[in-house]
């Protein structure tokens, strides 16, 4: 069973649509985790029936009783965090702003506050429409701990995959290089990176793949809307011999992709021309590359 | 007299590349053709702003973290610091304690409850803020660095340096991280005003309403602006105008602009119609400036 990861760095590049196109050509070989937990999209492709669900409690919250506060305000000294402050004379959480260290509780000499298990999302297991089962979630507003919700979808995904002994686990990775991509990435066989020509696409891939450097990772390449400047696609093109990274496909900027989506459909059942045959080849590359042990540079 | 605040205008999504970083920018550019503006990069993880425009450093730091740091002669292994730390950042091995600075949230717990003052907190670099000039216009970015996980530190410490040395200029505009969760609710929490921007797709759909969520939530007055209008289907103006959310502007669909901004230029002095997209934005902004102060 093999890792591969979708990510990009910019947000807006197609990763999530591609993901879906790749599930869909995957068929049954592919158990499907969307680890886009902050703005989880890929459901929305691929019907999912969402036959588990599940609560996912991750950290703490603070809260005061006001029954056992005596206003003496060292809680609101210690915390770094601003979450506390005083209405109508009363020592008050915010736990918008509360990290859930838990300081504040340890300190106060009346055992006045109390630690909350604070509810951070939900997670769900789906049977999908490619036949196969996917692992999503949905974070909660304004959430701490996504990185824990996508550990969280990935081992979920792994356990399926195992038991079900599948080939690959597809993951749908989050934009950025912070915690939620750091926590996709760990484990993988390999990372496809979708990128854009444009001054951020290429800056976004660059940040983001010295991230997966560090996590030594094998890494491939697709540059989605190729055409709208050749002459971005040649600085990326160069980057990507540069640094080792295998150039799996350029696709066109085309707005099938969007109808495609709008009819809730991946590109692939859209349309059965251009962009599904260069996408079937660009998957069996990636399969192809996923499965050599060691990577030649 | 009074003094009068700067009007915080925070560009927002749920999606990512919908369009945070053209109309923070587009918008920024515009309005320093006739005042001084604050444009400030939030978005620390992938920050684009500074790509769009050509302008001098005028002002460069670190942006730090602060962690414990084991002091092994004064540690008497008493065990409370791996006690009181909620997440799991630092543990007693043996005879020493590990610190993890990536886990750590730099809450001071350990290191301030420590009977013998053991762990005292240290600063650690985790990027660089820079300011930049260009004219009228004022830009910020913060940059985390490669492998750091905890962006919000870098983003209130944005804000921070940009309240402090922009007082005196009447809008700061930032561009926020895209999602809904902790790094967003950093972003716009002290914003006098929102703008989502979005495109009028499923996915673009989809992320509004987490958006509009994390918006109420927060109780910030916000509107939404559409992007790439035309395309997709009619889902977010329907859902806009069912709950009663403004749409204040609405920039077309169009593979020129693709075209120019992958090239990282400014949109609207070649496109009218988006310059009377900003041109609604800002006379809304007024409207809210003026209520604001009333």
């Amino acid at each position: 069973m093999k890792e591969i990861v979708v990510i990009s760095g910019k947000g807006g590049t197609g990763k999530t649509s591609l993901t879906a196109s790749f599930a869909m050509i995957g068929g049954t070989d592919v158990v499907v985790a969307d680890c886009d937990v902050d703005a989880a999209d890929m459901h929305l492709l691929m019907q999912p029936d969402f036959k588990v669900s599940e609560d996912f409690y991750s950290g703490e919250v603070a809260y005061i009783n006001q029954d056992n506060c005596t206003q003496c305000g060292l809680c609101k000294e210690v915390c770094r965090f601003d979450a506390i402050s005083v209405h109508n004379g009363e020592y008050i959480v915010n736990p918008l702003d509360c990290e859930g260290c838990g300081y504040c509780a340890r300190v106060c000499p009346t055992k006045a506050i109390i630690n909350k298990d604070l509810l951070s999302g939900q997670l769900f297991i789906s049977n999908i429409k490619t036949s196969s089962q996917m692992v999503h979630a949905q974070l909660g507003i304004g959430s701490d701990n996504s990185g824990k919700l996508v550990a969280k979808v990935k081992d979920q995904a792994k356990e399926i995959a195992l038991k079900e002994q599948k080939d690959y686990i597809l993951v749908d990775g989050s934009p950025g290089i912070g915690c939620p991509v750091v926590s996709s990435l760990s484990g993988a066989n390999f990372v496809v990176l979708v990128t854009e020509p444009s001054v951020s696409g290429i800056h976004d891939l660059k940040r983001v793949y010295e991230l997966v450097k560090k996590f030594n990772i094998k890494a491939g390449c697709i540059i989605n809307k190729a055409d709208i400047n050749s002459e971005k696609q040649a600085e990326i093109k160069r980057f990507l011999v540069d640094e080792g990274i295998e150039h799996l496909t350029d696709l066109p900027y085309n707005e099938n992709f969007t109808k495609a989506m709008t009819m809730g459909q991946t590109i692939v059942e859209y349309e059965q021309e251009e962009l599904t045959s260069i996408l079937k080849e660009a998957w069996e590359k990636i399969k192809q590359l996923t499965n050599k042990d060691k990577i030649e540079i | 007299m009074i003094n009068q605040q700067p009007f915080k205008l925070t560009i927002a999504s749920g999606k990512g590349g919908t369009g945070k970083t053209t109309l923070s920018t587009n918008l920024a550019a515009y309005l320093a053709e006739h005042e001084e503006v604050v444009l400030a990069d939030l978005d620390v993880e992938e920050p684009n702003s500074g790509l769009f425009f050509n302008g001098t450093l005028v002002h460069e730091e670190d942006n730090h973290n602060m962690t414990p740091n084991w002091d092994e002669s004064r540690c008497t292994l008493c065990g409370l610091c791996q006690d009181v730390c909620n997440f799991n950042a630092i543990i007693q091995l043996g005879t020493s304690i590990l610190v993890y600075p990536k886990l750590c949230h730099s809450c001071y717990a350990c290191s301030e409850l420590c009977p013998e003052n053991a762990l005292p907190m240290e600063s650690t670099k985790i990027g660089t803020l820079r300011d930049f000039q260009m004219g009228k216009l004022h830009y910020v970015e913060s940059q985390l660095n490669i492998g750091e996980e905890q962006a919000v530190s870098s983003i209130s410490k944005t804000k921070r340096y940009v309240a402090n040395k922009y007082d005196n200029i009447s809008i700061h505009i930032f561009d926020s991280p895209p999602g809904t969760s902790c790094p967003v609710m950093e972003a716009t929490k002290d914003a006098d005003y929102v703008i989502l921007i979005t495109e009028p797709t499923p996915f673009g759909f989809h992320d509004l309403k987490l958006a509009v969520e994390t918006m109420q939530t927060l109780k910030k007055p916000f509107g939404v602006v559409i992007n790439r209008d035309g395309i997709g289907d009619d889902e977010v103006a329907n859902y806009c105008k069912a709950k009663d959310i403004e749409i204040l502007a609405k920039i077309p669909n169009s593979r020129k602009i693709a075209e120019l901004y992958s090239k990282g230029e400014l949109i609207y002095p070649k496109f009218p119609e988006v310059r009377e997209a900003l041109d609604n934005i800002l006379e809304h902004c007024q409207s809210i400036k003026e209520g604001r102060t009333v």
